[in-house]
Protein backbone atom coordinates (compact mmCIF):
# COMPACT_ATOMS: atom_id res chain seq x y z
CA UNK A 1 0.00 0.00 0.00
CA UNK A 2 1.45 3.25 -0.99
CA UNK A 3 1.64 6.32 1.39
CA UNK A 4 -1.07 8.51 -0.58
CA UNK A 5 -3.32 5.16 -0.38
CA UNK A 6 -3.04 5.61 3.43
CA UNK A 7 -3.69 9.29 3.58
CA UNK A 8 -6.95 8.81 1.07
CA UNK A 9 -8.21 5.88 3.37
CA UNK A 10 -7.25 7.68 6.84
CA UNK A 11 -9.09 10.89 6.79
CA UNK A 12 -11.96 10.61 8.61
CA UNK A 13 -15.19 11.97 8.35
CA UNK A 14 -16.70 14.01 11.08
CA UNK A 15 -19.11 12.18 12.27
CA UNK A 16 -16.36 9.19 11.76
CA UNK A 17 -14.04 11.17 14.44
CA UNK A 18 -16.54 11.46 16.83
CA UNK A 19 -17.48 8.04 16.71
CA UNK A 20 -13.50 7.42 17.40
CA UNK A 21 -13.68 9.31 20.10
CA UNK A 22 -16.91 8.18 21.80
CA UNK A 23 -14.88 4.42 21.43
CA UNK A 24 -11.80 6.24 23.02
CA UNK A 25 -13.89 7.30 25.96
CA UNK A 26 -15.40 4.08 26.38
CA UNK A 27 -12.32 2.50 26.37
CA UNK A 28 -10.70 5.03 28.93
CA UNK A 29 -13.83 4.83 31.15
CA UNK A 30 -13.43 0.81 30.92
CA UNK A 31 -10.05 0.44 31.73
CA UNK A 32 -10.56 3.37 35.26
CA UNK A 33 -13.12 0.74 36.00
CA UNK A 34 -10.90 -2.44 35.89
CA UNK A 35 -8.21 -0.57 37.69
CA UNK A 36 -10.77 0.42 40.55
CA UNK A 37 -12.46 -3.24 40.76
CA UNK A 38 -8.93 -4.99 41.10
CA UNK A 39 -7.78 -2.37 43.91
CA UNK A 40 -10.78 -3.31 45.70
CA UNK A 41 -10.43 -7.13 45.54
CA UNK A 42 -7.32 -6.78 46.07
CA UNK A 43 -8.18 -5.01 49.15
CA UNK A 44 -10.54 -7.21 50.11
CA UNK A 45 -8.27 -10.20 50.09
CA UNK A 46 -5.54 -7.76 52.21
CA UNK A 47 -8.27 -7.16 54.67
CA UNK A 48 -9.51 -10.72 54.72
CA UNK A 49 -6.06 -12.12 56.05
CA UNK A 50 -5.24 -9.01 57.90
CA UNK A 51 -6.99 -10.31 60.93
CA UNK A 52 -5.25 -13.13 61.04
CA UNK A 53 -1.48 -11.34 60.63
CA UNK A 54 -2.72 -8.83 63.18
CA UNK A 55 -2.93 -11.61 66.11
CA UNK A 56 -0.19 -13.62 65.03
CA UNK A 57 2.09 -10.55 65.03
CA UNK A 58 0.69 -9.63 68.47
CA UNK A 59 0.89 -12.54 69.90
CA UNK A 60 4.60 -13.25 68.85
CA UNK A 61 5.16 -9.56 70.24
CA UNK A 62 3.69 -10.44 73.68
CA UNK A 63 4.50 -14.33 73.93
CA UNK A 64 7.70 -15.11 72.00
CA UNK A 65 9.49 -13.80 74.53
CA UNK A 66 8.07 -16.32 77.25
CA UNK A 67 8.96 -19.49 74.71
CA UNK A 68 11.58 -21.10 75.55
CA UNK A 69 12.93 -25.28 75.96
CA UNK A 70 11.34 -24.58 79.26
CA UNK A 71 8.32 -23.70 78.38
CA UNK A 72 7.82 -26.98 76.61
CA UNK A 73 9.12 -28.97 79.03
CA UNK A 74 8.58 -27.67 82.37
CA UNK A 75 5.27 -27.91 84.49
CA UNK A 76 3.89 -24.75 86.17
CA UNK A 77 5.82 -23.06 88.48
CA UNK A 78 3.52 -21.75 91.81
CA UNK A 79 2.16 -18.69 92.22
CA UNK A 80 4.64 -16.07 93.32
CA UNK A 81 7.61 -18.25 91.07
CA UNK A 82 9.07 -17.09 88.11
CA UNK A 83 9.19 -19.34 85.20
CA UNK A 84 8.08 -22.67 84.42
CA UNK A 85 6.21 -23.79 81.10
CA UNK A 86 3.07 -25.66 80.50
CA UNK A 87 3.61 -28.90 79.38
CA UNK A 88 0.82 -30.36 81.29
CA UNK A 89 -1.22 -28.09 78.68
CA UNK A 90 0.39 -29.00 76.10
CA UNK A 91 0.35 -32.75 76.24
CA UNK A 92 -2.94 -32.83 77.52
CA UNK A 93 -4.29 -30.66 74.51
CA UNK A 94 -2.95 -33.04 72.05
CA UNK A 95 -4.55 -36.20 74.28
CA UNK A 96 -7.86 -34.03 74.06
CA UNK A 97 -7.71 -33.91 70.51
CA UNK A 98 -6.47 -36.98 69.64
CA UNK A 99 -9.89 -38.45 71.54
CA UNK A 100 -11.83 -35.83 69.86
CA UNK A 101 -10.73 -36.74 66.94
CA UNK A 102 -10.62 -40.69 67.22
CA UNK A 103 -14.36 -40.22 68.61
CA UNK A 104 -15.54 -37.35 65.41
CA UNK A 105 -13.54 -38.23 62.60
CA UNK A 106 -15.48 -41.63 61.95
CA UNK A 107 -18.54 -40.98 63.45
CA UNK A 108 -18.93 -37.92 61.12
CA UNK A 109 -17.22 -39.04 57.88
CA UNK A 110 -19.42 -42.41 58.53
CA UNK A 111 -22.25 -39.96 58.70
CA UNK A 112 -21.55 -37.80 55.24
CA UNK A 113 -21.20 -40.75 53.83
CA UNK A 114 -24.36 -41.95 54.46
CA UNK A 115 -26.13 -38.60 53.82
CA UNK A 116 -24.25 -38.65 50.41
CA UNK A 117 -25.08 -42.42 49.46
CA UNK A 118 -28.65 -42.29 50.49
CA UNK A 119 -29.87 -38.64 49.70
CA UNK A 120 -33.40 -38.63 49.44
CA UNK A 121 -34.27 -41.26 52.07
CA UNK A 122 -36.58 -39.60 55.17
CA UNK A 123 -33.51 -40.49 57.71
CA UNK A 124 -30.99 -38.65 55.51
CA UNK A 125 -32.82 -35.30 55.47
CA UNK A 126 -33.44 -35.93 59.57
CA UNK A 127 -30.12 -36.09 59.89
CA UNK A 128 -28.66 -33.97 58.00
CA UNK A 129 -31.04 -31.36 59.58
CA UNK A 130 -30.09 -32.39 62.96
CA UNK A 131 -26.68 -32.19 62.30
CA UNK A 132 -27.14 -28.43 60.75
CA UNK A 133 -28.49 -27.95 64.42
CA UNK A 134 -25.76 -29.58 66.40
CA UNK A 135 -23.57 -27.66 64.06
CA UNK A 136 -24.91 -24.23 65.66
CA UNK A 137 -25.42 -25.49 69.24
CA UNK A 138 -23.64 -22.89 71.57
CA UNK A 139 -20.36 -25.03 72.82
CA UNK A 140 -20.98 -24.27 76.60
CA UNK A 141 -24.11 -26.36 76.17
CA UNK A 142 -22.21 -29.55 74.80
CA UNK A 143 -20.19 -28.90 77.62
CA UNK A 144 -23.07 -28.63 79.95
CA UNK A 145 -24.20 -31.88 78.10
CA UNK A 146 -21.26 -34.18 78.46
CA UNK A 147 -21.19 -32.96 82.50
CA UNK A 148 -24.82 -34.27 82.50
CA UNK A 149 -24.25 -37.39 80.36
CA UNK A 150 -20.60 -38.38 81.21
CA UNK A 151 -18.63 -36.92 84.23
CA UNK A 152 -22.08 -37.02 86.56
CA UNK A 153 -22.00 -40.82 85.95
CA UNK A 154 -18.44 -41.34 85.99
CA UNK A 155 -18.54 -39.14 89.71
CA UNK A 156 -15.64 -36.81 88.44
CA UNK A 157 -14.17 -34.75 85.39
CA UNK A 158 -12.30 -36.59 82.99
CA UNK A 159 -9.86 -36.24 79.95
CA UNK A 160 -12.39 -38.54 78.26
CA UNK A 161 -15.28 -36.43 79.07
CA UNK A 162 -13.60 -33.74 77.59
CA UNK A 163 -12.35 -35.48 74.70
CA UNK A 164 -15.96 -37.16 73.70
CA UNK A 165 -17.66 -33.35 74.11
CA UNK A 166 -15.18 -31.82 71.84
CA UNK A 167 -15.43 -34.79 69.53
CA UNK A 168 -19.49 -34.51 69.83
CA UNK A 169 -18.46 -30.99 68.42
CA UNK A 170 -16.76 -32.34 65.35
CA UNK A 171 -19.19 -34.92 64.07
CA UNK A 172 -21.27 -32.14 61.90
CA UNK A 173 -18.63 -30.38 60.52
CA UNK A 174 -17.06 -33.34 59.34
CA UNK A 175 -20.11 -34.84 58.23
CA UNK A 176 -21.12 -31.97 56.69
CA UNK A 177 -17.94 -31.33 54.76
CA UNK A 178 -17.52 -35.23 54.07
CA UNK A 179 -21.41 -35.24 52.06
CA UNK A 180 -20.55 -32.45 50.17
CA UNK A 181 -17.12 -33.31 49.17
CA UNK A 182 -18.29 -36.71 47.83
CA UNK A 183 -21.24 -35.19 45.99
CA UNK A 184 -18.30 -33.89 44.16
CA UNK A 185 -17.37 -37.06 42.90
CA UNK A 186 -19.21 -37.79 39.59
CA UNK A 187 -21.40 -40.69 39.33
CA UNK A 188 -19.41 -41.98 36.06
CA UNK A 189 -17.03 -42.47 38.32
CA UNK A 190 -18.86 -44.68 40.59
CA UNK A 191 -20.85 -46.49 37.51
CA UNK A 192 -17.37 -47.21 36.29
CA UNK A 193 -16.46 -49.11 39.53
CA UNK A 194 -19.92 -51.05 39.86
CA UNK A 195 -19.53 -52.34 36.07
CA UNK A 196 -16.14 -53.57 37.29
CA UNK A 197 -17.39 -55.72 39.60
CA UNK A 198 -16.91 -54.04 42.41
CA UNK A 199 -19.17 -54.36 45.50
CA UNK A 200 -21.26 -51.49 46.47
CA UNK A 201 -19.31 -50.85 49.74
CA UNK A 202 -16.38 -51.27 48.05
CA UNK A 203 -16.77 -48.67 45.16
CA UNK A 204 -17.92 -46.61 48.28
CA UNK A 205 -14.90 -46.86 50.23
CA UNK A 206 -12.03 -47.18 47.45
CA UNK A 207 -13.12 -45.18 44.62
CA UNK A 208 -15.70 -42.49 46.25
CA UNK A 209 -14.25 -41.90 49.24
CA UNK A 210 -10.36 -42.09 48.64
CA UNK A 211 -11.59 -39.61 45.53
CA UNK A 212 -13.04 -37.06 47.94
CA UNK A 213 -10.04 -37.56 50.18
CA UNK A 214 -8.03 -34.78 49.90
CA UNK A 215 -11.40 -32.25 50.69
CA UNK A 216 -12.89 -34.65 53.91
CA UNK A 217 -9.12 -33.91 55.10
CA UNK A 218 -9.35 -30.31 54.80
CA UNK A 219 -12.62 -30.41 56.64
CA UNK A 220 -11.39 -32.32 59.20
CA UNK A 221 -8.66 -30.00 60.08
CA UNK A 222 -10.89 -26.97 59.69
CA UNK A 223 -13.13 -28.82 62.55
CA UNK A 224 -9.50 -30.03 64.72
CA UNK A 225 -8.62 -26.22 64.53
CA UNK A 226 -11.91 -24.99 65.69
CA UNK A 227 -12.26 -27.48 68.47
CA UNK A 228 -8.28 -27.25 69.79
CA UNK A 229 -8.90 -24.06 71.16
CA UNK A 230 -12.35 -24.01 72.05
CA UNK A 231 -12.72 -23.81 76.08
CA UNK A 232 -16.07 -23.96 77.28
CA UNK A 233 -17.03 -27.43 76.94
CA UNK A 234 -13.91 -28.61 78.72
CA UNK A 235 -14.40 -26.33 81.97
CA UNK A 236 -17.39 -29.25 82.63
CA UNK A 237 -15.67 -31.99 81.77
CA UNK A 238 -11.63 -32.20 81.43
CA UNK A 239 -11.68 -29.08 84.10
CA UNK A 240 -8.20 -28.34 83.77
CA UNK A 241 -4.96 -30.07 86.03
CA UNK A 242 -2.03 -28.23 87.41
CA UNK A 243 -0.18 -31.23 87.40
CA UNK A 244 1.04 -34.11 85.71
CA UNK A 245 -1.62 -36.22 83.95
CA UNK A 246 -2.03 -37.95 81.31
CA UNK A 247 -4.44 -40.61 82.67
CA UNK A 248 -7.52 -40.59 80.57
CA UNK A 249 -9.94 -40.98 83.75
CA UNK A 250 -8.72 -38.00 85.57
CA UNK A 251 -9.26 -34.10 85.08
CA UNK A 252 -6.56 -32.80 82.20
CA UNK A 253 -4.54 -29.96 81.86
CA UNK A 254 -5.51 -28.06 78.41
CA UNK A 255 -3.89 -25.15 76.63
CA UNK A 256 -7.21 -22.95 76.44
CA UNK A 257 -8.29 -23.84 80.01
CA UNK A 258 -4.73 -22.49 81.15
CA UNK A 259 -4.66 -19.94 78.66
CA UNK A 260 -7.95 -18.71 80.48
CA UNK A 261 -6.37 -19.35 84.42
CA UNK A 262 -3.29 -17.38 83.37
CA UNK A 263 -5.20 -14.55 82.09
CA UNK A 264 -7.45 -13.14 84.43
CA UNK A 265 -4.84 -13.51 87.14
CA UNK A 266 -3.40 -10.47 88.22
CA UNK A 267 0.40 -11.52 87.72
CA UNK A 268 2.49 -10.10 85.14
CA UNK A 269 4.27 -12.80 84.53
CA UNK A 270 1.55 -15.29 83.99
CA UNK A 271 0.33 -12.93 81.69
CA UNK A 272 3.32 -13.12 79.83
CA UNK A 273 2.44 -17.27 79.89
CA UNK A 274 -0.73 -16.85 78.79
CA UNK A 275 0.35 -15.03 75.63
CA UNK A 276 2.73 -17.67 75.04
CA UNK A 277 0.10 -20.52 75.38
CA UNK A 278 -2.21 -18.52 72.44
CA UNK A 279 1.19 -18.84 70.63
CA UNK A 280 1.89 -22.16 71.15
CA UNK A 281 -1.67 -23.43 70.39
CA UNK A 282 -1.98 -21.40 67.02
CA UNK A 283 0.99 -23.47 66.42
CA UNK A 284 -0.30 -26.79 67.46
CA UNK A 285 -2.96 -26.39 64.69
CA UNK A 286 -0.52 -24.96 62.16
CA UNK A 287 1.40 -28.17 62.28
CA UNK A 288 -1.29 -31.25 62.54
CA UNK A 289 -2.19 -29.08 59.52
CA UNK A 290 0.61 -29.37 57.48
CA UNK A 291 1.22 -32.78 58.87
CA UNK A 292 -2.17 -34.00 57.44
CA UNK A 293 -1.36 -32.15 54.13
CA UNK A 294 1.83 -33.83 54.06
CA UNK A 295 0.21 -37.00 54.70
CA UNK A 296 -2.19 -37.11 51.79
CA UNK A 297 -0.66 -34.63 49.60
CA UNK A 298 -1.11 -36.39 45.98
CA UNK A 299 0.50 -39.54 44.85
CA UNK A 300 1.19 -38.02 41.90
CA UNK A 301 2.28 -34.50 42.24
CA UNK A 302 -0.12 -31.75 40.80
CA UNK A 303 -0.99 -33.72 37.80
CA UNK A 304 -3.01 -35.97 39.81
CA UNK A 305 -5.42 -33.84 41.22
CA UNK B 1 -21.88 -67.81 36.22
CA UNK B 2 -18.26 -68.87 37.49
CA UNK B 3 -18.89 -71.82 34.84
CA UNK B 4 -18.35 -69.27 32.06
CA UNK B 5 -15.08 -68.93 32.46
CA UNK B 6 -11.66 -70.07 34.35
CA UNK B 7 -10.28 -67.88 36.90
CA UNK B 8 -8.22 -64.98 35.80
CA UNK B 9 -5.20 -65.99 36.90
CA UNK B 10 -5.05 -69.15 34.92
CA UNK B 11 -5.51 -68.30 32.13
CA UNK B 12 -2.87 -67.52 29.45
CA UNK B 13 -1.91 -63.85 28.61
CA UNK B 14 -3.74 -63.06 25.62
CA UNK B 15 -1.82 -62.85 21.99
CA UNK B 16 0.17 -60.06 21.88
CA UNK B 17 0.21 -60.94 17.79
CA UNK B 18 -3.09 -59.13 17.61
CA UNK B 19 -1.62 -55.78 18.32
CA UNK B 20 1.36 -56.08 16.27
CA UNK B 21 -1.28 -57.29 13.62
CA UNK B 22 -3.77 -54.48 13.95
CA UNK B 23 -0.86 -51.25 13.43
CA UNK B 24 -0.69 -53.24 10.13
CA UNK B 25 -4.29 -53.66 9.62
CA UNK B 26 -5.67 -51.26 7.54
CA UNK B 27 -8.27 -49.04 9.13
CA UNK B 28 -11.58 -50.90 9.71
CA UNK B 29 -13.46 -50.62 6.51
CA UNK B 30 -16.27 -52.57 4.53
CA UNK B 31 -13.78 -54.89 3.01
CA UNK B 32 -16.54 -58.20 2.42
CA UNK B 33 -13.75 -60.79 3.46
CA UNK B 34 -12.52 -58.86 6.66
CA UNK B 35 -16.25 -59.20 7.81
CA UNK B 36 -17.47 -62.47 6.57
CA UNK B 37 -18.91 -64.15 10.19
CA UNK B 38 -20.16 -67.93 10.02
CA UNK B 39 -23.68 -67.91 10.07
CA UNK B 40 -23.43 -71.04 12.89
CA UNK B 41 -21.89 -68.40 14.70
CA UNK B 42 -22.45 -69.17 18.73
CA UNK B 43 -24.87 -66.99 20.59
CA UNK B 44 -23.35 -65.73 23.76
CA UNK B 45 -25.54 -62.90 25.33
CA UNK B 46 -29.30 -62.76 24.74
CA UNK B 47 -32.54 -61.20 25.78
CA UNK B 48 -36.13 -62.68 26.19
CA UNK B 49 -39.07 -60.09 26.09
CA UNK B 50 -37.01 -57.70 28.19
CA UNK B 51 -38.45 -54.34 29.07
CA UNK B 52 -36.91 -52.17 31.50
CA UNK B 53 -38.24 -48.94 33.38
CA UNK B 54 -37.39 -45.56 35.19
CA UNK B 55 -40.65 -45.58 37.42
CA UNK B 56 -43.23 -45.23 35.22
CA UNK B 57 -41.20 -44.38 32.45
CA UNK B 58 -40.71 -47.60 29.71
CA UNK B 59 -37.16 -47.19 28.73
CA UNK B 60 -37.17 -50.91 26.58
CA UNK B 61 -40.04 -52.67 25.52
CA UNK B 62 -40.03 -56.17 25.35
CA UNK B 63 -36.86 -56.58 22.85
CA UNK B 64 -35.47 -60.23 22.23
CA UNK B 65 -32.28 -59.55 20.76
CA UNK B 66 -29.07 -62.50 20.92
CA UNK B 67 -25.69 -61.22 20.76
CA UNK B 68 -23.34 -63.83 18.74
CA UNK B 69 -19.78 -65.11 20.19
CA UNK B 70 -16.96 -62.96 18.00
CA UNK B 71 -19.24 -60.63 16.67
CA UNK B 72 -19.70 -57.09 17.04
CA UNK B 73 -23.32 -56.09 17.48
CA UNK B 74 -24.43 -52.37 17.11
CA UNK B 75 -27.21 -50.92 18.49
CA UNK B 76 -28.49 -47.44 17.07
CA UNK B 77 -31.15 -45.70 17.21
CA UNK B 78 -32.36 -42.02 17.49
CA UNK B 79 -31.87 -39.96 21.46
CA UNK B 80 -33.93 -41.46 24.48
CA UNK B 81 -34.21 -44.70 22.28
CA UNK B 82 -33.65 -46.89 25.01
CA UNK B 83 -30.46 -48.10 23.64
CA UNK B 84 -28.18 -47.40 26.73
CA UNK B 85 -30.85 -48.98 28.81
CA UNK B 86 -31.10 -52.03 27.13
CA UNK B 87 -27.55 -51.84 26.81
CA UNK B 88 -27.22 -51.65 31.03
CA UNK B 89 -29.73 -54.16 31.56
CA UNK B 90 -26.99 -56.98 30.25
CA UNK B 91 -24.70 -56.52 33.10
CA UNK B 92 -27.20 -55.46 35.21
CA UNK B 93 -26.19 -52.08 35.37
CA UNK B 94 -29.70 -50.64 34.93
CA UNK B 95 -30.76 -51.62 38.60
CA UNK B 96 -28.36 -49.48 40.28
CA UNK B 97 -30.65 -46.13 39.47
CA UNK B 98 -33.23 -45.84 42.30
CA UNK B 99 -36.71 -47.11 41.26
CA UNK B 100 -35.41 -49.38 38.03
CA UNK B 101 -36.96 -52.22 36.98
CA UNK B 102 -36.25 -55.23 34.68
CA UNK B 103 -38.49 -57.59 33.07
CA UNK B 104 -38.14 -60.37 31.49
CA UNK B 105 -34.37 -62.46 31.01
CA UNK B 106 -31.03 -62.23 29.81
CA UNK B 107 -29.16 -65.50 29.17
CA UNK B 108 -25.09 -65.40 29.55
CA UNK B 109 -23.79 -68.91 28.04
CA UNK B 110 -26.99 -70.60 28.99
CA UNK B 111 -27.88 -68.48 32.29
CA UNK B 112 -30.24 -66.34 33.33
CA UNK B 113 -28.25 -63.49 34.78
CA UNK B 114 -31.59 -62.46 36.52
CA UNK B 115 -32.24 -65.72 38.04
CA UNK B 116 -32.68 -65.75 42.01
CA UNK B 117 -29.33 -66.03 43.93
CA UNK B 118 -27.82 -64.79 40.61
CA UNK B 119 -25.03 -62.12 42.23
CA UNK B 120 -24.99 -58.92 39.82
CA UNK B 121 -21.45 -58.28 40.75
CA UNK B 122 -20.77 -61.80 39.17
CA UNK B 123 -22.31 -60.85 36.06
CA UNK B 124 -20.02 -57.59 35.88
CA UNK B 125 -17.27 -59.37 36.27
CA UNK B 126 -17.61 -61.34 32.90
CA UNK B 127 -19.65 -58.32 31.31
CA UNK B 128 -17.33 -55.04 30.99
CA UNK B 129 -18.70 -52.18 30.32
CA UNK B 130 -17.18 -49.09 28.78
CA UNK B 131 -19.24 -45.52 29.41
CA UNK B 132 -19.61 -42.45 27.15
CA UNK B 133 -16.91 -40.47 28.95
CA UNK B 134 -13.67 -41.99 30.21
CA UNK B 135 -13.96 -42.83 33.79
CA UNK B 136 -10.30 -43.43 35.38
CA UNK B 137 -9.95 -43.59 38.69
CA UNK B 138 -8.15 -40.59 39.91
CA UNK B 139 -6.41 -41.48 42.78
CA UNK B 140 -4.93 -44.73 40.52
CA UNK B 141 -1.79 -44.88 38.91
CA UNK B 142 -2.38 -45.53 35.41
CA UNK B 143 -1.48 -49.53 36.32
CA UNK B 144 -3.68 -49.62 38.91
CA UNK B 145 -6.77 -48.49 37.30
CA UNK B 146 -6.22 -51.42 34.51
CA UNK B 147 -5.88 -53.75 37.63
CA UNK B 148 -8.48 -52.15 39.77
CA UNK B 149 -10.87 -55.11 38.53
CA UNK B 150 -8.51 -57.61 39.51
CA UNK B 151 -8.08 -56.60 42.73
CA UNK B 152 -11.76 -57.71 43.88
CA UNK B 153 -11.23 -60.81 42.95
CA UNK B 154 -10.84 -62.17 46.80
CA UNK B 155 -8.93 -65.28 46.65
CA UNK B 156 -8.71 -65.85 42.74
CA UNK B 157 -6.50 -62.54 43.09
CA UNK B 158 -3.33 -62.76 40.98
CA UNK B 159 0.06 -61.88 42.74
CA UNK B 160 1.85 -58.75 41.74
CA UNK B 161 3.83 -60.12 39.42
CA UNK B 162 0.71 -62.07 37.28
CA UNK B 163 -0.99 -58.37 37.36
CA UNK B 164 2.00 -57.09 35.83
CA UNK B 165 1.52 -59.56 33.28
CA UNK B 166 -2.46 -58.91 32.99
CA UNK B 167 -2.05 -55.60 32.79
CA UNK B 168 0.83 -55.11 29.80
CA UNK B 169 -1.73 -57.88 27.96
CA UNK B 170 -4.78 -55.19 28.69
CA UNK B 171 -3.05 -52.33 27.53
CA UNK B 172 -1.64 -53.95 24.54
CA UNK B 173 -4.95 -55.36 23.71
CA UNK B 174 -6.21 -51.82 23.96
CA UNK B 175 -3.29 -50.39 21.93
CA UNK B 176 -2.36 -48.37 24.74
CA UNK B 177 1.08 -49.89 26.22
CA UNK B 178 3.78 -48.26 23.93
CA UNK B 179 2.18 -44.56 24.71
CA UNK B 180 2.18 -45.89 28.47
CA UNK B 181 4.97 -48.71 29.27
CA UNK B 182 7.20 -45.86 30.98
CA UNK B 183 4.76 -44.04 32.98
CA UNK B 184 2.95 -47.47 34.88
CA UNK B 185 2.97 -45.18 37.86
CA UNK B 186 1.64 -41.91 36.69
CA UNK B 187 -1.62 -40.52 37.50
CA UNK B 188 -4.34 -41.91 34.74
CA UNK B 189 -5.53 -38.53 34.82
CA UNK B 190 -2.60 -37.19 33.02
CA UNK B 191 -3.35 -38.83 30.11
CA UNK B 192 -5.46 -37.25 26.85
CA UNK B 193 -8.91 -38.00 26.53
CA UNK B 194 -8.49 -40.97 24.09
CA UNK B 195 -5.68 -42.67 25.81
CA UNK B 196 -8.25 -42.52 29.08
CA UNK B 197 -10.83 -44.21 27.24
CA UNK B 198 -8.37 -46.59 26.04
CA UNK B 199 -7.39 -47.01 29.17
CA UNK B 200 -10.62 -47.86 30.21
CA UNK B 201 -11.07 -50.28 27.38
CA UNK B 202 -8.05 -52.11 29.26
CA UNK B 203 -9.51 -52.15 32.86
CA UNK B 204 -12.66 -53.26 30.92
CA UNK B 205 -10.12 -56.58 29.31
CA UNK B 206 -8.37 -57.10 32.21
CA UNK B 207 -10.72 -59.30 34.05
CA UNK B 208 -11.11 -61.20 30.34
CA UNK B 209 -14.75 -61.08 30.26
CA UNK B 210 -16.92 -62.89 28.17
CA UNK B 211 -18.76 -60.19 26.84
CA UNK B 212 -17.85 -56.04 26.29
CA UNK B 213 -20.64 -53.30 26.33
CA UNK B 214 -19.61 -50.07 24.85
CA UNK B 215 -21.69 -47.29 25.75
CA UNK B 216 -21.01 -44.52 23.13
CA UNK B 217 -17.50 -44.85 23.67
CA UNK B 218 -16.09 -42.40 21.08
CA UNK B 219 -18.80 -39.37 21.89
CA UNK B 220 -16.60 -37.16 23.58
CA UNK B 221 -13.18 -38.13 21.79
CA UNK B 222 -12.23 -36.45 18.89
CA UNK B 223 -11.67 -37.91 15.25
CA UNK B 224 -8.30 -39.35 15.93
CA UNK B 225 -8.99 -40.85 19.21
CA UNK B 226 -12.49 -42.51 17.63
CA UNK B 227 -10.50 -43.74 14.86
CA UNK B 228 -8.02 -45.88 17.27
CA UNK B 229 -11.15 -46.83 19.52
CA UNK B 230 -13.02 -48.24 16.59
CA UNK B 231 -9.82 -50.05 15.47
CA UNK B 232 -9.53 -51.39 18.66
CA UNK B 233 -13.16 -52.63 18.83
CA UNK B 234 -12.85 -54.06 15.62
CA UNK B 235 -10.02 -56.13 16.76
CA UNK B 236 -12.02 -57.27 20.29
CA UNK B 237 -14.60 -59.27 18.04
CA UNK B 238 -11.70 -61.55 17.68
CA UNK B 239 -12.25 -63.56 20.94
CA UNK B 240 -15.15 -61.73 22.32
CA UNK B 241 -18.76 -60.53 22.46
CA UNK B 242 -18.85 -57.08 21.91
CA UNK B 243 -22.03 -54.54 21.87
CA UNK B 244 -21.83 -50.92 20.99
CA UNK B 245 -24.31 -48.62 21.11
CA UNK B 246 -23.87 -45.51 19.13
CA UNK B 247 -25.99 -43.06 17.54
CA UNK B 248 -23.42 -42.23 14.99
CA UNK B 249 -24.32 -44.20 11.97
CA UNK B 250 -21.58 -44.72 9.77
CA UNK B 251 -19.42 -45.80 13.73
CA UNK B 252 -22.10 -48.72 13.11
CA UNK B 253 -21.00 -49.62 9.66
CA UNK B 254 -17.72 -49.28 10.49
CA UNK B 255 -17.27 -51.47 13.59
CA UNK B 256 -19.87 -53.77 13.59
CA UNK B 257 -20.59 -57.41 12.13
CA UNK B 258 -24.33 -57.00 12.66
CA UNK B 259 -26.75 -53.88 14.08
CA UNK B 260 -30.07 -53.07 15.68
CA UNK B 261 -32.31 -50.44 15.49
CA UNK B 262 -34.16 -49.62 18.25
CA UNK B 263 -37.04 -46.93 18.29
CA UNK B 264 -39.27 -45.79 21.53
CA UNK B 265 -38.12 -48.61 23.67
CA UNK B 266 -38.48 -51.41 20.90
CA UNK B 267 -36.35 -53.40 18.37
CA UNK B 268 -37.24 -52.69 15.42
CA UNK B 269 -34.62 -54.30 13.20
CA UNK B 270 -31.38 -56.75 13.89
CA UNK B 271 -29.61 -57.55 10.13
CA UNK B 272 -26.33 -57.82 9.27
CA UNK B 273 -25.10 -54.46 9.05
CA UNK B 274 -24.54 -54.27 5.21
CA UNK B 275 -28.13 -55.28 5.28
CA UNK B 276 -29.30 -52.99 7.30
CA UNK B 277 -27.81 -50.09 5.88
CA UNK B 278 -28.56 -50.94 2.07
CA UNK B 279 -31.32 -52.62 2.03
CA UNK B 280 -33.43 -52.19 5.51
CA UNK B 281 -36.16 -54.40 6.01
CA UNK B 282 -38.52 -52.18 7.84
CA UNK B 283 -39.31 -48.60 6.65
CA UNK B 284 -39.04 -46.89 10.39
CA UNK B 285 -35.15 -48.26 10.05
CA UNK B 286 -34.80 -46.96 5.99
CA UNK B 287 -36.75 -43.14 7.06
CA UNK B 288 -33.78 -43.31 10.45
CA UNK B 289 -30.90 -44.62 8.67
CA UNK B 290 -31.39 -41.88 5.43
CA UNK B 291 -32.13 -38.95 8.06
CA UNK B 292 -35.93 -38.34 7.71
CA UNK B 293 -35.47 -37.98 11.94
CA UNK B 294 -33.67 -38.67 14.88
Amino acid sequence: MTGSDVTRVARPSGVQRAAAERTRRTIRRRRGVNVVMIGVTYAAALVATLPLVFILAHLIAKGASSIDLNFFTQMPKPIGEVGGGMLNGIIGTLILIAIATGFGLPIGIGAGLYLAENRGTTLATAVRFLSDVLNGLPSIVMGIFAWQFLVRPMGHFSALAGGIALGAMMIPLVTRATEEMIRTVPTSLREAALALGYPRWRTSLVVVLRTALPGIITAALVAVARIAGETAPLLFTALGNAFWSISLNAPIAALPLQIFTYAISPYDSQHALAWAGALVLIGIVFVISLAARFATRSRFGRGGD
Amino acid sequence: MSSALPPVSQRAPGSAAVVTERSRAPSPALTADARATSPTARVRLKTDHLSAAFGDAKAVRDVSIAFRDREVTAIIGPSGCGKSTLLRCLNRMHETVPTAHVEGSVTLDDQDVYARGVNPIEVRRHVGMVFQRPTPFPTMSIRDNVAAGLQILGRAKPSSKETDEIVEDALRRSALWDEVRDRLRDSAVALSGGQQQRLCIARALATRPAVLLLDEPTASLDPLSTQKVEELVYELRRDMTVVIVTHNMQQAARVSDRTAFMLSGELVELADTNSLFTTPGDPRTEAYITGRFG
